[in-house]
């Protein structure tokens, strides 16, 4: 029997970006009612236009209830106890990055994302979100002069107006889900990239999301919008400090792709997950969808769900243009009391399109795994294919995993294919691999990666290294 | 019985060993003890203990040591995990080597092997410089190369499962190999592959236990000794015309010797 503390000591060590920034903040009074939307939107300084699509969305809201058709069980959301809106307190119209506060630089340091010009990361651009507001936006110039557009959607909707009157809510209407609709009432900073036609973008862009504060929610909002025979490949991380309390992160992020555009859209999840016994972590609703407007367009998701202490996440593709593909490649972890509901939704209603679905769940301690899909081919989806493949894998005797696929076809002239397997690792797979001289935790960590390396062949290079590194820290201690 | 002059210290030690699993003993006081360049075939009915000897010695956590020790070069060796004792030499061939879907042969071997250099003090091996020494070593066991770009074991015949696990024992150059039924399942021609393997592999510094119940191994490898298991004990210790005697008059034979202990 392995020492009780010696594990509670390596579970507590697997999550390193759980510390605090003690910075001053400007946050405003607890709860949610008109007069808060329009104080956000006052704070950020925005056009009618937005105001009214924020309150449109959030008179949609008060009239919608919480869904509860996932497997998932969690306290009650008291919606009135949350903040909406925190922010570093910052001087007022930051021209450099001089003049971004110390402790905000040294915060991205420590998380492995640093902002200066000196040390920034050479080849991939980000955006830099810290509770309510995007902190910096590196390699601007270089990607202006591409004619991207890389930058918080706050600023966008100053400088580009008329693209986020266009575009936002086109994908991810206000009234979609319960959280997509509280997103748009109150979202307070994200990202906006735009690829202008025939640009293949220079460099991999990525966002990068940091929850400071214990009692605030973060609402971000993303919109990529990629021009006639553009590409892109952005990036998301996620990390937040370890607090006893649950924190709300709604989300939403809509995609658009034009004719034989293609979106790559990857995601690294690391939200703290609570601790062993289940408290605090973050609750992850997040409504993720792209839109394949364009002939031969593409949309690309792929995903390493590890962290949050409850997931509910389904990014999906609306396969319009004829000939466009959506695909959705995606790796769920769950340790200890983490629950997570999470799949995709492959919307077929142009003809000739194609889909592909791969999806790994891993179920350790008592946690819970659940993979939800619906494919569905529309009545004009003639010659339209889908493939999935949704595998599980369960560590210990109890954890558990579900599949839920939902299929719906009224094309009989389409092709659909579902794939489902469930594996443990036994007994005699660790006893076979350590008898090779193998340790304990590398056997883990091989099998479990072996049974991911359909997904991490998707991830961009650096990614799919620190996936691997991160599911052997997320899992050390959880078996035996 | 004649006996060899012993010239130096012996590989492995077991000492009155017994043990169970859930409270049911399986062994019940073995002792055997390996020289360098010495071969023993254990031999015995099936559910006698045969295996479970194997697997104690290479440390699986589902037994339970009652009594009784098990020594490696000198060093009581009874708490080391698994991957301890295979790094410092002790290498079991499975009677039925275990699919390990999704993880590459390749690189399966390569981490195995650069486990057991480590422990010797040898540089550990680059992808490059790995697939020169298995490829050599593929040779022994005449395998394909296509095998090495297979997950482990997933969808091997029972006869390439086999090769596998002595391509395996070559890599690793183990000072003891316990080979655990490596003839079942085999046609003639994988046997001789595997028994020549066996062969080039062992020398006069290392021990071979080879678990057995035919005789057509034994014809390719001759033991210096011949052990009967029954009940969980060694109940006969002979030299390899014991083999061909219990191959000719079966197991009931050997009850008989219970009855005289």
């Amino acid at each position: 029997m392995v020492n009780e503390n010696l594990v509670k000591d390596v579970v507590k060590e697997t999550y390193k970006y759980g510390f605090v920034t003690d910075i001053e903040t400007e946050k405003i009074e607890k709860g949610l009612n008109e007069d808060i939307i329009k104080l956000i939107s006052q704070k950020k300084e925005e056009p009618k236009f937005l105001l009214d699509f924020r309150l449109k969305a959030f008179k949609k809201w008060q009239k919608m209830k919480e869904p509860d058709w996932a497997a998932l069980r969690y306290k009650k959301i008291d919606y009135q106890d949350i903040i909406y809106y925190s922010a570093p307190k910052q001087k007022e119209k930051i021209s450099s990055l001089d003049e971004v506060d110390p402790k905000l630089l040294e915060t991205f340091d420590k998380l492995g994302i640093p902002l200066t010009e000196q040390k920034k990361l050479t080849n991939v651009a980000v955006d830099a979100v810290f509770d309510s507001v995007s902190i910096a936006t590196t390699f601007r110039e270089e990607l202006a002069e591409h004619g991207v557009i890389f930058c918080s959607i706050s600023e966008a909707v100053k400088n580009h107006a008329d693209l986020i009157e266009k575009y936002l809510g086109t994908v991810v209407p206000a009234s979609d889900n319960y959280f997509a609709a509280l997103n748009s009432a109150v979202f307070s900073d994200g990202s906006f990239v735009y690829i202008p036609k025939g640009v293949t973008c220079p460099m991999d862009l990525s966002s990068y999301f940091r929850i400071n504060s214990g009692d605030s929610g973060q609402f971000e909002r993303t919109l990529i919008v990629a021009e006639e025979s553009s590409s892109v490949s952005y990036l998301e991380g996620c990390t937040a400090p370890m607090f006893d309390t649950n924190t709300l992160h709604a989300a939403v992020v809509e995609l658009i792709a034009l004719d034989d555009a293609s979106i790559k859209y990857s995601t690294v999840q690391n939200w703290y997950a609570g601790d062993e016994e289940g408290i605090g972590g973050i609750f992850n609703f997040v409504t993720k969808r792209g839109k394949c407007l364009g002939k031969r367009s593409k949309i690309s998701w792929s995903q390493v769900e590890t962290g949050s202490a409850i997931t509910w996440k389904y990014p999906s593709c609306l396969l319009l243009g004829e000939e466009s593909v959506g695909e959705f490649y995606s790796v769920a972890l769950t340790n200890n009391l983490q629950q997570a509901d999470t799949g995709t939704k492959m919307i077929h209603i142009g003809p000739r399109t194609k889909s592909t679905i791969v999806s790994k769940g891993i179920s350790a301690g008592n946690s819970k795994n659940s993979y939800r899909g619906l494919v569905k081919m529309g009545t004009k989806a003639t010659g339209s294919r889908n493939y999935s493949q949704c595998d599980s894998m369960l560590i210990g005797d109890q954890a558990s995993a579900n599949t839920f696929p939902y299929i719906k076809s009224q094309q009989p002239n389409s092709e659909i294919e579902h794939e489902a397997s469930t594996c443990r690792i036994s007994e005699d797979q660790l006893f076979y691999l350590q008898s090779r001289g193998i340790e304990f935790e590398e056997a883990v960590s091989m099998m479990v990666s072996g049974f991911c390396r359909d997904v991490f062949n998707q991830l961009p290079m650096e990614f799919a290294a620190e996936a691997d590194k991160l599911l052997a820290l997320k899992l050390e201690g959880s078996v035996g | 019985m004649q006996s060899i002059m012993k010239e130096s210290d012996p590989i492995l030690e077991v000492e009155n060993l017994s043990a169970s699993t859930d409270n049911l003993p399986i062994l019940k006081g073995v002792s055997l003890t390996v020289y360098p360049g010495e071969i023993h075939a254990i031999m015995g009915r099936n559910g006698c203990g045969k295996s479970t000897l194997s697997k104690i010695i290479a440390g699986h956590p589902s037994y339970n040591i009652t009594n009784g020790d098990i020594k490696f070069l000198g060093e009581n060796i009874n708490s080391l995990e698994p991957e301890e004792r295979s790094q410092s030499g002790i290498f079991l061939g499975f009677q039925y080597p275990i699919e390990i879907p999704g993880v590459s042969n390749l690189e399966f071997l390569r981490v195995s092997t650069n486990a057991r250099r480590k422990f010797l003090n040898k540089e550990e091996l680059d992808t490059f410089d790995f697939e020169e020494l298995v490829k050599e070593k593929l040779e022994i066991v005449k395998m394909d190369q296509a095998f090495l770009s297979r997950s482990v074991n997933q969808g091997f015949s029972g006869g390439e499962k086999k090769r596998n696990e002595i391509l395996q024992m070559a890599l690793l150059e183990p000072k003891i190999a316990i080979l655990d039924e490596t003839d079942s399942g085999l046609d003639i021609d994988a046997l001789r592959i595997v028994a020549s393997g066996i062969k080039k592999i062992s020398n006069a510094q290392t021990g071979i236990i080879l678990i057995t119940h035919y005789q057509r191994l034994l014809d390719e490898i001759k033991p210096n000794y011949v052990h009967v298991m029954s009940d969980g004990q060694i109940i006969k210790t002979g030299e390899s015309d014991l083999a061909l005697e219990l191959e000719e008059k079966g197991y009931e034979w050997t009850d008989n010797f219970i009855k005289e202990t």
